[in-house]
């Protein structure tokens, strides 16, 4: 029998399979360089870049929740100008997409790390208005819909490649935030970035997170991705990536069915760290079980019977 | 391509009150392990998802074993004590830097605090010269018959007085006032940071394993960052205990938080 035919299209771009990293939990791609064959990836995409180098937010940064963990890493990174220096020429060496996230604290620091990144051949920039982590930017640019579609316009206005826009999942209305996104220019949505959360040492009364709160990722958030992406499938006709909680291939079949045309694995990475390869293969495992020629057809795939 | 492990537990024992140690059969790990490395332990249990950091006590590269000694605490720890001689386990590792082993150190000075004692084990498997253990614990000692074996120079403090000095591993040094030319040192942050201040008060140069909660272990997800300014830099980053650490110069830490 032969291979299933994964590729997939994001904004005229082809990726050979729907599978990408979930930025931030996939660093620029080395550390799982040495246990995964990164060529085997549909797209990379990195961990979130900012115009200057960011600090982050003091440790603990990390808890572990009932099925899934918070973070509060607060998008530390070394700035766009390190990124294009030292971790983009290993990028290069490999065949696969590369996407870069992108974070600033006012709309002139978003379309600054466009605009730099415009001069690299870079595949696609991903614009994250979702990150809970920092008090400025991040999430409060993604939680208003007037806000979402002024900061897509103006990076879109800067951006050479295709714009993604990330949203986040701390809102009432996701689709009125989707909506939002691409009325600015979105070519494509990724969703959903973690849900703001909060953990407790009864021992010491005090919080884990140095931050206090943080985001939630992990299995214990994929019902309300699946969700999430489903509701926005419906609703806006660019291409979703879909991820939260992706574990494995079924996983990532379920957020197909909802109406994602990529996926991305974030947390399993650290329980995995061949999770991305196990992904892939368990999404090719069910297209053989049932007969799917190509990832659009599963797309278009699910059943909603009237009762 | 590196990868997962899933050895077999050839040895699992109680050796203090709520302190376990596991001997697993990791060819693999064994045989590589550098001294103050850790591995990355995972839980069977599916909602306990994080790998939990162990510090590697002692390795056997002939037998291809690798010790572990830990202390109940949680959840992750508390599933790892169930654990029994055949079972299997999934580990990721060698993982972190270990402790930096200089030419012409001839005094050493390991400095353990509690559950910071078993990395101690395995470096002075590896120290040419004299080597002092100052060892602080609450109530129990552990591991001091295997550091003295190897020919350490016991030197032991609890709190309680029940073993050795009556207080703690400070007052030990204070007391014993040993002038060596390197502390290599593994226990609760308090006791690291005054372990510094004793150390930079007598000049001797220190190294000290840290830890942080981690969720990857191998350098990706930015969570286990601790302050640290290298020498000549003007200002501190957040650096990653996984990668950067465990083991870092004391004067290179930014303790006040
Ligand atoms: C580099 C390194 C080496 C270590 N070596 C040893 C060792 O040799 N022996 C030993 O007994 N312990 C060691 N620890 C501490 C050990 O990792 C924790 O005690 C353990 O993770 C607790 O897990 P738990 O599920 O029982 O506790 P819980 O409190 O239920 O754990 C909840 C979460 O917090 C994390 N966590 C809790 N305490 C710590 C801690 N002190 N450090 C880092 N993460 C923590 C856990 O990994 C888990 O993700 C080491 C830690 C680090 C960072
Ligand atoms: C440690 C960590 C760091 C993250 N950093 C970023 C980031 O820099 N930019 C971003 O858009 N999302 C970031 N995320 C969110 C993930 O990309 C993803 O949206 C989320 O974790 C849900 O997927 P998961 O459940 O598979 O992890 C981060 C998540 C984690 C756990
Ligand atoms: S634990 Fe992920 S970077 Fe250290």
């Amino acid at each position: 029998m032969s291979k299933p035919d994964m590729k997939i299209n994001i904004a005229g771009i082809e990726l050979k399979n729907p599978v990408m990293t979930a930025s931030g939990t996939f660093g620029s791609g080395k550390e799982y360089g040495e246990y995964i064959d990164l060529n085997k990836l549909g797209a990379i995409v990195v961990k979130g870049v900012s115009d200057t180098p960011w600090k982050g937010n003091d440790s603990p940064r990390i808890a572990e929740t009932y099925g899934g963990m918070l973070n509060s890493i607060g998008l530390q990174n070394p700035g766009v100008e390190t990124f294009i220096k030292e971790d983009l020429p290993f990028l290069e060496q490999y065949d696969t997409k590369v996407i870069v996230n992108i974070v600033g604290r006012t709309i002139e620091e978003y379309c600054e790390v466009a605009e730099r990144l415009g001069d690299t051949n870079i595949d696609m920039v991903e614009l994250n208005i979702s990150c809970p982590n920092v008090k400025e930017g991040g999430v409060a640019f993604g939680t208003d819909p007037f806000m979402v579609e002024e900061v897509t316009k103006a990076v879109k206005k800067v951006a050479k490649q295709p714009l993604i826009v990330k949203l986040s999942p701390n809102v009432t209305d996701i689709v009125s935030i989707a909506k939002a996104a691409v009325n600015g220019g979105a070519d494509a949505l990724s969703l959903i970035n973690t849900l703001l959360g909060m953990v407790i040492d009864i021992d010491r009364r005090e919080p884990v997170l140095a931050n206090i709160v943080g985001g939630l990722s992990g299995p214990a958030i994929k019902p309300v991705a699946v969700r999430m992406v489903y509701e926005v499938a419906k609703a806006v006709d660019v291409p979703i990536i879909g991820m939260g909680g992706i574990m494995d291939g079924e996983d990532a079949v379920e957020f197909i069915l909802a109406g994602a045309t990529g996926v991305a694995v974030g947390m399993a990475n650290f329980i995995n760290p061949t999770a991305t390869i196990d992904v892939l293969s368990g999404i090719e495992d069910y297209m053989i079980k049932y007969g799917f020629n190509s990832i659009e057809e599963i797309r278009k795939g699910l059943v909603i019977s009237d009762f | 391509m590196k990868k997962l492990y899933y050895p077999t537990i050839i040895e699992q024992k109680q050796i203090a009150q709520g302190i376990f140690s596991m001997k697993l059969q990791c060819d693999e790990i064994a045989g590589t392990a550098l001294p103050g490395q850790f591995i990355n332990l995972y839980c069977k249990e599916h909602e306990l998802l994080l790998p939990r950091p162990i510090s590697i006590c002692e390795t056997d590269k002939q037998k291809g074993t690798v010790m572990l000694v830990y202390a109940v605490v949680g959840r992750g720890t508390e599933s790892f004590s169930r654990l029994q001689k055949g079972d299997m386990i999934k580990v990721l590792g060698p993982l972190g830097n270990g402790f930096k082993i200089e030419k012409g150190v001839n005094i050493h000075m390991l400095v353990g605090g509690g559950i910071g004692v078993p990395p101690l084990v395995e470096l002075s498997k590896h120290l040419k010269g004299e080597v002092y253990a100052f060892l602080g614990f609450a109530h129990n000692p552990i591991l001091v018959g295997k550091l003295k074996n190897y020919g350490a120079k016991i030197l032991v403090a609890t709190e309680d007085g029940n073993v050795g000095f009556k207080g703690n591993v400070i007052e030990l040094l204070d007391k014993k006032d040993i002038k060596g030319d390197m502390i290599y040192s593994c226990g609760p942050k308090p006791m690291l940071k005054a372990v510094s201040e004793w150390a930079k008060g007598r000049g001797i140069r220190a190294q000290v394993s840290m830890e942080e909660r981690m969720a990857c272990g191998i350098g990706v997800c930015m969570g286990c960052t601790r302050k640290i300014k290298k020498k000549g830099e003007k200002d501190w980053q957040n650096r990653k205990v996984c990668t950067d650490g465990p083991v870092f110069w004391s004067e290179e830490v930014i303790w006040d938080e």
